[in-house]
């Protein structure tokens, strides 16, 4: 049977990334469709009515929504390669809370260094360093979340990374000089095809922020 | 056959995220010891298996912690696979996590709000949002006996632990009925099917003592 799969995505979006490399990860054929927030279509509509966002996945008609369920959804129809979760189920459940940690505290942590100012985002800068300190000991010296293998947690992580610049420069501070090792394992992490394309370019991250920062009156 | 299995499960008897596991672990037959946590006063075991977020429930299983009650979910139907809760179809699985998703953070949120805003314009405003988010699960119960479809799991323990078993109590005692018949007959319908099976009744909060509780943190929550 013909597997139609299609993506309806925001290039920033660091959980649209996610989705987009757990698709590589297994060699999934998918057509990448771009929305623009501000004038959403209506097929992403009609595909996410409750909450209108993307990433939303499209396979062969059916919509899959958020963006972790959507790679645990990929793991288990295209379970014949690259497994993105352990099969032991305390080590799935461990990945499982790692990715939750994740979505629970990093995206509200990360706007805060920089859509705020003054002493709201001195504390945002803190509470985030703070965030990525605990994920840098669960990591300790194992090369991926997992250990040798790449998987969830690194996929679920991995697109905030574009955004550390852009962080760096709105919240005026060093990121790697606070979590040096977790900057090694995102470079490390980038050597991968699957991710390398599936990561827009920090840069335009950048741009990104800064014409939200306009919108916002920060600049 | 193997060796002892030593299962452990800290809660609080209020919490719906710790009365769904009660549900499960009932379900499937599973031996287990419950340890009651106080909400104000958290015993170090709990602040030990549970460092980072510090809550309940948590599962200890043969020494391993496992934290979050969604996960623990999956994690009990993966260790013990006979009586699954959730479907093996992947596209199924993904609703059940989508609706459970929808209900612990938008659904809890909203509802719990619609009790504890002090003021009343507010309170109406939420009781609003959470129908209109609990509309969705409506339309995923038509034309089946329990979201699993025939016969009890996940998302049922789900949604049955916080919504019928823990918000509708809260609303209950402030005098507001949220979820009618005229515009949730599926829910309602739901909620009855609900009541007769065994181990749900086993497993909910005592109803005069939960509405009690559930005004005195609400009450707690608008004086602050």
């Amino acid at each position: 049977m013909a597997n139609e799969v299609i993506l309806l995505d925001f290039w920033p979006s660091m959980f649209g990334m996610r989705t987009r490399i757990a698709l590589r990860e297994k060699g999934v054929e998918f057509e990448y469709r771009e929305e623009d927030l501000r004038n959403k279509s209506p097929l992403l509509l009609q595909m996410n009515p409750v909450h209108k966002k993307i990433p939303v996945l499209i396979h062969n008609g059916k919509s899959v929504n958020e963006s972790i369920i959507q790679v645990q959804y990929i793991d288990e129809v295209w379970s014949h390669k690259n497994p993105l979760l352990p099969s032991d189920p305390y080590l799935k459940a461990q990945a499982r809370f790692w990715a939750d940690f994740i979505d629970k505290k990093m995206y509200d942590a990360q706007r805060k260094v920089w859509a705020t100012k003054g002493e709201e985002q001195e504390a945002g800068k803190k509470e985030f360093i703070e965030i990525l300190k605990t994920l840098e000991t669960e990591l300790g010296d194992k090369p991926y979340f997992a250990g040798d293998d790449f998987g969830y947690v690194d996929i679920a992580l991995i697109g905030y990374y574009t955004w550390f610049p852009a962080y760096e420069k709105y919240g005026n501070f060093s990121i790697e000089s606070e979590c040096p090792k977790l900057i090694a394992w995102a470079k490390k992490c980038l050597e991968r095809e699957t991710v390398a394309k599936s990561l827009p370019d920090p840069e335009k991250v950048i741009g990104f922020v800064s014409e939200l920062r306009k919108r916002f009156g920060l600049e | 056959m193997a060796e002892k299995e030593e299962v452990k499960l800290l809660g609080i008897w209020a919490s719906p995220f710790n009365r769904r596991i009660e549900m499960a672990l009932k379900l499937k037959g599973i031996p287990y010891d419950y340890v009651e946590e106080k909400l104000l006063d958290k015993s170090p075991l709990l602040l030990e298996l549970n460092p980072i977020h510090k809550k309940v429930p948590v599962l200890v299983h043969n020494g391993k912690t496992i934290l979050e009650s969604l996960v623990i979910l999956e994690y009990i139907d993966e260790a013990w696979p006979h009586n699954p809760i959730l479907s093996q179809d992947p596209y199924e699985r993904s609703k059940a996590r989508f609706f459970a998703k929808l209900i612990d953070e938008q659904i809890f949120d909203a509802g719990f709000v619609s009790m504890a805003r002090a003021d009343e314009k507010g309170r109406e405003a939420f009781v609003e949002k959470t129908r209109e988010l609990i509309m969705h699960l409506e339309k995923e119960l038509v034309g089946k006996d329990f979201f699993g479809g025939k016969s009890v799991g996940f998302l049922d323990f789900v949604a049955g632990s916080m919504i019928p078993f823990c918000l509708e109590r809260g609303w209950e005692g402030m005098g507001l009925e949220v979820i009618t018949e005229e515009k949730f007959p599926e829910f309602k319908r739901w909620v009855k099917n609900m009541e007769k099976i065994e181990i749900v009744k086993e497993c909910i909060p005592p109803r005069e003592k939960h509405i009690e509780h559930m005004n005195f943190m609400v009450q707690r929550v608008r004086s602050a």
